[in-house]
């Protein structure tokens, strides 16, 4: 039996991803989600004792750059598509911590 | 405060050290403290789409230097981890971070408690991640403002097994990162900047109870008053919610400096799944046999290693040892002093003496001290061949300090402060004076040995102090025959 | 010469020897796409202006003599690729009015060689998707049947070259976004060794997947668009130093003696048996050209697509979280508070596809699922990797279909995303084990284009685009233009 999604986990995600899920939306969500679970569920027949986690088909090794400033900011062009921008912050609802 | 009778309290700290590089840890924005918001966060630090990052080696070495300070493992091959969560200072939705293969595992160093008693605490690992930017609160009434300058620079986070027994040793602990982090060049170590913060991961427990209590972790400490003060307002807490029958929730907690208490956070670190995973547009960082070898050759030498030869090499006292390599630059002038006048234990007194009372009167740094150790050294070399007296010495470095002097031999010499050390000029001097206080000098020669000061002063009196008082006392010896 | 099937190639020709324009040529684009468009629905924006002007000063270059491959070549770009200063909306309402301060370094390279840009093309919308639907900007027609899809996700990409509405384009492949719309457009489409091209100013989707490559009407010009795209770039960590060969000058090799693996796993699953045919018939080509076909395993290719639809929703869930509506892109109206700011626009700004697999990729990585899921499916992706080396000290290529079926109807498979998913069954493998791929067209079912797909060794997009061109020597299937629109 396949690992599905139930009603509480898929609200679990919508939190974690920040993304709502209408009440009306729900059952369609899930069977949505589950159907790509099943498809997934061939990992469970493949044999992977002893294999190591592959992260980046590149095996290589990062290389490091050298500690200098070279972006030079252009505040007006980089805030240009802010929705709320004033006095150079981006503003968000109040925040309380 | 004294831990309650029944209770033992076990605290561990994560420190957040900003690594003084001149550019962020992935991007090539500076890193610039207080400059206009937003007017140094670059299209990465925005995380901006279709940006990536890169790796600043800086940072990379700056761990690397911290690693070897505290004789931790530091891994041939890290890695870097994705972060999951919301927050408006958190510009791509992750904080790049390491987490399963961190740049250092495990080191340790060692604090001095208040009795003198030394203890190693135990570091479990130190990573590298970047910060993340500042919300600013007070601007508009309803809105939350994003500051993302800060976003990007390079922190290194140092995490220490609870090791640590109460607030005070705490306390010397985080000095010691402090200390060791600034000492290294790791870390600029500006506190009121926010370069380096704590996070104190804190629980009671009953003396005889095996397992580690329920932890409150309190967020964001940027002093050491402020640790201290959390601490003690935690353990207080804890202790008088268990003692009433009460349980506590493992939290997320702010520290209140105004209040002097904590209160848990209602936001960002309450929903914890993380979902870390490796950072898919960085590769593994493997760092060679080279790569250390050079960090190595360029480390100085650490305080503690540095303290030990100052006494055995040089000879000097534990404490001032101790004091001399306790700070880098302190410790250079104090090296660089005693090379060039050969007299180790003199340019100790001198450095530790007037040299550091000065500096502290005028609030100043070791570096900018005005008496260069090249003129301390021709001065001490003065006093050590006996053309000057200890007191005119002391005149002299005054006028050094003030800018009076060119150098002290000119200056001696220009204000004629020669210790005057011509047995004929000092000789009659000391014939008169026996003839004028004969009683002394008949009890001095009794053996009331305190009356030779007595001769000694009035032959200084006599010569404005520029008599050399070894060679009043060879003098009066022979002429009582003492 | 017919403008309408021309190469780059041949327009060179043309450009060079003064019979026609680079501005010329250009209107003669913006011409066809006034005519199409409406129909096709290929590109988002169309740059007219700077097109001008970039032709403007091709036609100054080539006066000058100075022309290259690109000179004055007039190019479509998918529309994830960033140009300062122009809309790059990734196909979603998030992006819709997204104006990007910096440029893909691919753009940059292809405007430095003289290409000049038409537009912007239409997509899935962050180019997840297989059918070109689940753009903001509405779907994509195929242009040898206006019913059916043009495959995706670089599906505006594809049906601008087969609509002869720009002469070639830039796709990006995440699991087959290249490949497959190629095979189901009649182009031909490279895929090339993950990291040979930058991924700077490439709004991502799966960042381990990634690539991006040309889509073009001949093997040729996909060497020389690659030549063009390809080369380390300080700016992406994942970029591979290796110089870039000049893949245009390996092409006329003979392929006499090269060892072509063939998969039997491929014809068994879920591939179209007159595609079966098609495809079998292809390799006799190739087999026939001297080429020793050799059969080799890919044992895990199975599960590719089991591994694929974890980890990349996995990394997409990550690369899409900037996406809050505080810095650029879509805000909510009034948003009451923080969570609301961030619910509204992530939920109003991505369309449904975008959601699913965010919800997936954020499962996949939470606590208690990480290690059956995330973990497994890395574990799998090694064995796969692992297939190919394998196969690859056997042979030189693998040769395959692309695509299990020609293109299918609109609509068709929006109902069951698996089915949709079940696309890129052929070419998810690759993607994976990070080796470079293509697909060229080899023959029409029932009047419809599919592709071969030929999948080569870490950098050996030359054997490739060898093999390729060898191909297209002895074949026509990839000169057919699609009908023209009534």
């Amino acid at each position: 039996m396949p690992t599905q999604i139930d009603e509480k986990t898929l609200s679990q995600m919508s939190t974690l991803a920040a993304l709502p899920v209408e009440p009306s939306q729900e059952q369609q969500t899930l069977a949505a989600l589950n159907e790509v679970l099943d498809l997934v569920a061939m990992l469970e027949s493949v044999d992977v004792d002893g294999v190591l986690p592959l992260a980046h088909p590149l095996e290589r090794y990062q290389q490091l750059s050298a500690d200098a400033v070279t972006e030079h900011v252009d505040r007006e062009a980089l805030s240009r598509n802010a929705p709320d921008f004033e006095a150079g912050l981006y503003f968000v609802p109040k925040v309380i911590e | 405060m004294n831990i309650p009778t029944g209770w033992q309290v076990d605290i561990g700290l994560e420190i957040h050290a900003q690594l003084s590089t001149e550019a962020k840890i992935f991007s090539g924005a500076s890193t610039t403290f207080g400059n206009a918001p937003n007017s140094q966060a670059c299209a990465i630090d925005l995380g901006m789409p279709g940006v990536l990052p890169k790796v600043n080696a800086a940072a990379y070495e700056k761990a690397v230097r911290f690693g070897l300070g505290v004789s931790g493992t530091i891994n041939r091959e890290s890695r870097f981890d994705r972060k999951n969560y919301f927050y408006p200072d958190l510009p791509k939705g992750y904080q790049i971070t390491q987490m399963d293969l961190p740049i250092v595992v495990g080191g340790h160093v060692t604090i001095s408690n208040e009795d003198g008693t030394q203890k190693v605490i135990h570091i479990t690992r130190a990573h590298l991640e970047e910060d993340a930017g500042k919300s600013i609160h007070d601007f508009k009434p309803t809105q939350t403002g994003v500051d993302l300058n800060r976003a990007g620079t390079p922190l290194l986070e140092i995490v220490s097994e609870p090791d640590l027994k109460n607030a005070s040793e705490a306390v010397a602990y985080a000095k010691a990162i402090h200390h060791l982090l600034t000492y290294l060049d790791v870390c600029d170590g500006n506190m009121a900047e926010g370069s380096l913060r704590f996070d104190a991961n804190i629980s009671v427990r009953r003396v005889d109870a095996e397992a580690l209590g329920v932890r409150s972790e309190i967020k964001n400490l940027n002093s050491f008053r402020f640790l201290e003060q959390a601490i003690h307002y935690e353990i207080e807490r804890q202790i008088d919610t268990l003692s009433a029958g009460g349980v506590l929730a493992q939290d997320t907690r702010l520290f209140d400096p105004e209040k002097l208490e904590t209160r848990a956070m209602r936001s960002k670190e309450t929903a914890t799944d993380y979902r870390y995973f490796p950072e898919p547009d960085l590769l593994p960082v493997k760092i060679d046999e080279s790569f250390i070898d050079r960090i190595k050759a360029s480390m100085p030498e650490l305080s503690g290693t540095r303290a030990s030869r100052f006494e055995t090499s040089l000879g000097l006292p534990t404490a001032d040892a101790q004091l001399l390599a306790g700070d880098r630059s302190l410790g250079d002038y104090f090296e660089q002093l005693a090379t060039l006048s050969g007299q180790p234990r003199l340019a100790a007194n001198w450095v530790k003496g007037d040299i550091l009372s000065r500096l502290r009167e005028q609030d100043l740094n070791i570096s900018e001290c005005p008496v260069s150790p090249e003129a301390m050294a021709e001065l001490l070399g003065l006093t050590v061949e006996n053309v000057v007296s200890g007191k005119t010495a002391k005149a002299v470095f005054a006028a050094l300090w003030e800018g009076d002097a060119i150098s002290a031999s000119t200056y001696v010499k220009e204000h004629g402060l020669e210790q005057v050390s011509d047995t004929s000029a000092i000789e009659p001097l000391v014939t008169e004076l026996l003839r004028e206080h004969p009683k002394q000098a008949d009890d001095l020669k009794a053996g009331k040995s305190k009356l030779m000061g007595f001769f000694v002063g009035k032959v200084m009196q006599a010569t404005s102090g520029t008599a050399n008082p070894q060679q009043v006392n060879e003098i009066l010896r022979a002429k009582l025959g003492l | 010469m017919n403008l309408r099937s021309a190469t780059i190639a041949e327009l060179r020709a043309h450009l060079d020897q003064r019979k026609l324009s680079a501005v010329e040529l250009t209107d003669y684009y913006f011409e066809r796409i006034d005519r199409h468009e409406p129909t096709i629905n290929a590109y988002v924006t169309q740059l007219r202006e700077t097109a001008r002007s970039a032709a403007v000063k091709a036609d100054k270059i080539i006066a000058a003599g100075q022309a290259t491959a690109l000179t004055g070549i007039p190019i479509a770009e998918k529309d994830l690729f960033c140009i300062e200063g122009t809309k790059t909306t990734s196909g979603s309402k998030m992006l819709a009015d997204f104006e990007a301060p910096y440029t893909a370094t691919v753009s940059e390279k292809l405007a430095n060689a003289g290409a000049v840009t038409l537009g912007k093309t239409n997509m899935d919308e962050f180019a997840m998707g297989s059918s070109n639907e689940s753009s903001y900007f509405g779907p994509v027609k195929n242009p040898w049947d206006t019913s059916r899809v043009p495959g995706g996700s670089s599906g505006g990409s594809a049906a601008a070259v087969a609509a002869g509405l720009c002469v070639a384009s830039t796709g990006t492949d995440t699991g087959g976004s290249i490949r497959q719309p190629a095979a189901l457009c009649g182009l031909t489409g490279l895929k090339p060794t993950y990291g040979r091209v930058s991924r700077w100013g490439m709004i991502a989707f799966a960042s381990s997947l990634d690539q991006a490559g040309p889509m073009t009407r001949s093997a040729k010009d996909a060497a020389i668009m690659l030549e063009h795209m390809a080369g380390f770039d300080p700016r992406d960590s994942t970029c591979l130093t290796e110089a870039v060969p000049r893949y245009s000058q390996h092409l006329d090799q003979p392929i006499k003696g090269l060892r072509i693996g063939v998969c039997e796993a491929f014809f068994e699953t879920a591939l179209d048996a007159t595609v079966a045919t098609q495809i079998r018939e292809a390799l006799s080509i190739l087999e026939s050209l001297g080429a020793t076909l050799i059969d080799v395993s890919l044992p895990h290719m199975t599960a590719s697509l089991g591994a694929y639809y974890v980890i990349a929703p996995a990394e997409c869930s990550a690369n899409l979280a900037r996406f809050d509506g505080i810095r650029y892109g879509y805000r909510c109206e009034d948003p009451q508070n923080l969570q609301d700011l961030y619910t509204r626009s992530r939920g109003e700004g991505f369309g449904q596809e975008v959601k699913k697999r965010i919800l997936v990729g954020t499962f996949a990585l939470s606590a208690g699922y990480y290690d059956a899921f995330y973990g497994r499916a890395q574990k799998v992706r090694r064995l796969i990797k692992q297939d190919f080396v394998e196969a690859f000290s056997q042979v030189d290529v693998i040769a395959g279909p692309t695509t299990p079926t020609p293109a299918f109807g609109l609509g068709e498979k929006a109902k069951n995303s698996v089915d949709m998913y079940l696309q890129d069954v052929f070419t998810i493998a690759a993607s994976l084990a990070g080796v470079p791929a293509m697909s060229i067209p080899a023959g029409l079912v029932s009047g419809l284009p599919i592709g071969l797909q030929l999948i080569g060794n870490y950098l050996d997009e030359a054997t490739l685009l060898n093999v390729a061109h060898q191909f297209q020597q002895t074949t026509d299937w990839h000169t057919l233009t699609a009908p023209e629109a009534p």
